[in-house]
């Protein structure tokens, strides 16, 4: 089933005058209701009588995470504070999180690209769907929440964790639809083994697997071991949370809800458009928020996309999975954790210096942790054990309340992290993604 | 009274015991007590030298985190009950004790611990109060 026929088998031409109406209008929007895109149009001298048609898009200045954290918390909202329904929150690259502002309009939006990613992933009305990404400041669970009502569908918010208590859930209600980070479709893949339960027997018959990167291998491993269809979802809570972008169960690619997040693939270094197929950063304009829209919002997410037809009907453009990032942020869990955050938590840790490495890795059961190496100073070190401890304890639980999960601290030689050419090596991923 | 102690931080891998002893025997450092405090990933390598400024630096020079502390050596009667006649006195001193190791050597009759205080000044005070032999700079280089 196509949630909206009309928008997502659009013919293209069709398509990109929609896209260019909607483009004048958030652009004439923006330029009145926000002082920063005012003063930042002002700065490159544009108007709204710029846009002429849907390409002169480049000539709008970027948006970008930097942009999000100077203008912290509410600097970027296009409407008062009381007209604002919703918040969420995701990590910042330093000290304050990224704060994102929903309008009634934006969360009914919200709704409609969920349904409209559930539905391409082969979700009808009336099915069952287990939810369990977290609910809360993080944008999975509630997205998927507000898509699942709009589509008609019965909800099990579950949330994240508790896993016995999930598939004991899944045994007695029988969802069909799973929806959760890959790694933890497998964590919860060893639990019912060690459980006893039969997996191939499991009710999900399809997965809506997001928030962190996973790869082909892992999709079979998941569609092996649950019997189920494992399709990608894609969102970034800066343009709406899950939802931007989803596969259809043809997976090849994600179709992207181009009618109102408009995607470009640029040169992160020029900043100039890719051809087609070719990889670059994506960019997304939301063509139509109210809250808080945004204009050319650099993802540093680096995919490649397709803008011929696809097999299942529609015409969205299709994006490929995300192949990297142009900056060093990681995925840990499905939250982004970036360096720069550790490096903030450090120097506020009395006597720390910000001599730190991350390692990555995924346990077998599918689980991601992060192991932070923290150099000891002389300064603080102590020939008591247990002073030592104390800072470690103290580093671990700042660390907690910055990123939101527990890592592992680990104190080691001063030296023992690699610096190639004076620079060090801040992350080390061994995962096999 | 007091002696100084030199601590230094090893990494739980291998080799780094022996880098950190075999840079003392290439300096003709010569180690007279020693311990180690451990945790999962990391020890803690505490060491009674006869030259103690030059432990320090040579292990700070070659990349180590070393520091020096002030330590109390004493006699204690090397028979039953030896070191619990110390601890009884300081206990009802209420002095308490951190950490406590073995000296490698003996006199005659005698074994000779380190204490760890945490109020050291006290804990002296105590001691030479109940008559305890305490061993100082001199003594420790020249055994």
């Amino acid at each position: 089933m196509i949630f909206n026929e009309v928008f997502e088998c659009m013919d293209p031409e069709s398509l990109k005058n929609i896209q260019f109406e909607r483009l004048k209008e958030i652009v004439k929007y923006v330029s009145v209701q926000s002082s920063f895109y005012k003063k930042k149009f002002a700065e490159m001298g544009v108007t709204p009588k710029t846009i002429k048609g849907i390409s002169d898009i480049k000539k709008l200045p970027f948006t970008t995470k930097e942009d999000m954290r100077d203008n912290y918390p509410f600097g970027l909202l296009c409407m008062p504070l009381k007209q604002i329904a919703e918040v969420h929150v995701s990590s910042g690259t330093t000290g304050n999180p990224t704060v994102v502002g929903y309008s009634k309009e934006d969360v009914d939006l919200w709704g409609e690209v969920m349904a409209r990613a559930l539905c391409c992933a082969g979700a009808e009305r009336g099915d069952m769907i287990q939810i369990a990404y977290g609910y809360g400041l993080f944008t999975g669970g509630l997205g998927l929440h507000y898509g699942s009502h709009k589509l008609g569908l019965t909800v099990i918010p579950c949330s994240s964790g508790q896993t016995k208590r999930q598939l004991k859930l899944m045994t007695d209600f029988k969802p069909r639809i799973l929806a959760c980070t890959p790694s933890y479709a497998l964590f919860m893949a060893d639990e019912a083994r060690e459980l006893g339960l039969n997996l191939h027997k499991s009710s999900w018959e399809i997965g809506i697997f997001g928030a962190e990167p996973w790869s082909e291998s892992m999709r079979r491993e998941i569609e092996k071991t649950w019997d189920m269809l494992a399709t990608d979802v894609y969102g970034l809570s800066e343009i709406i949370g899950p939802g931007v972008s989803q596969e259809c169960q043809h997976k090849k690619g994600l179709h992207i809800f181009s009618d109102v997040f408009f995607p470009e693939i640029i040169d992160p270094k020029t900043g100039k458009e890719v051809p087609e197929g070719e990889p670059g950063e994506l960019v997304v304009t939301t063509l139509t928020k109210k809250g808080m829209p945004l204009i050319r919002y650099r993802t540093r997410d680096i995919v490649s996309i397709n803008y011929e037809k696809c097999q299942c009907g529609r015409t969205l453009p299709r994006v490929s999975k995300i192949k990297g990032r142009t900056d060093d942020m990681i995925i840990v869990r499905g939250i982004n954790v970036f360096p720069s955050q550790i490096e903030h938590v450090l120097l506020t840790v009395e006597g720390t210096n910000p001599h730190y490495q991350l390692i990555v890795d995924r346990k077998s059961g599918g689980m991601d942790e992060l192991e932070i190496l923290v150099e000891v100073e002389q300064k603080f070190f102590s020939d008591e054990v247990k002073k030592l401890q104390t800072i470690e304890q103290k580093i671990k639980k700042e660390m907690e309340s910055t990123l939101g999960f527990s890592a592992k601290v680990r104190l080691v030689e001063p030296r023992t992290i690699e610096r190639s050419e004076g620079k060090a090596k801040r992350v080390i991923d061994k995962r096999k993604i | 009274m007091k002696i100084t102690q030199i601590s230094v931080f090893l990494e739980n891998k291998s080799g780094r015991l022996y880098d950190a002893v075999s840079l003392l025997g290439k300096k003709k450092i010569n180690i007279r007590a020693l311990t180690i405090a451990e945790s999962e990933d990391y020890g803690i390598l505490r060491l009674v030298v006869d030259k103690p400024a030059l432990a320090a630096e040579s292990l700070k020079k070659d990349g180590f985190v070393a520091n020096i502390t002030d330590i109390v050596a004493v006699e204690i009667a090397d028979t039953p009950g030896g070191l619990a006649k110390v601890l009884g006195a300081l206990s009802k001193d209420k002095i308490d004790v951190e950490y406590m190791y073995a000296f490698v050597e003996k006199q005659s009759g005698k074994a000779l611990m380190v204490f760890r205080f945490e109020n050291i000044d006290k804990a002296v005070r105590s001691l030479a109060k109940n008559k305890f032999v305490i061993v100082g700079k001199k003594e420790i280089q020249s055994l």
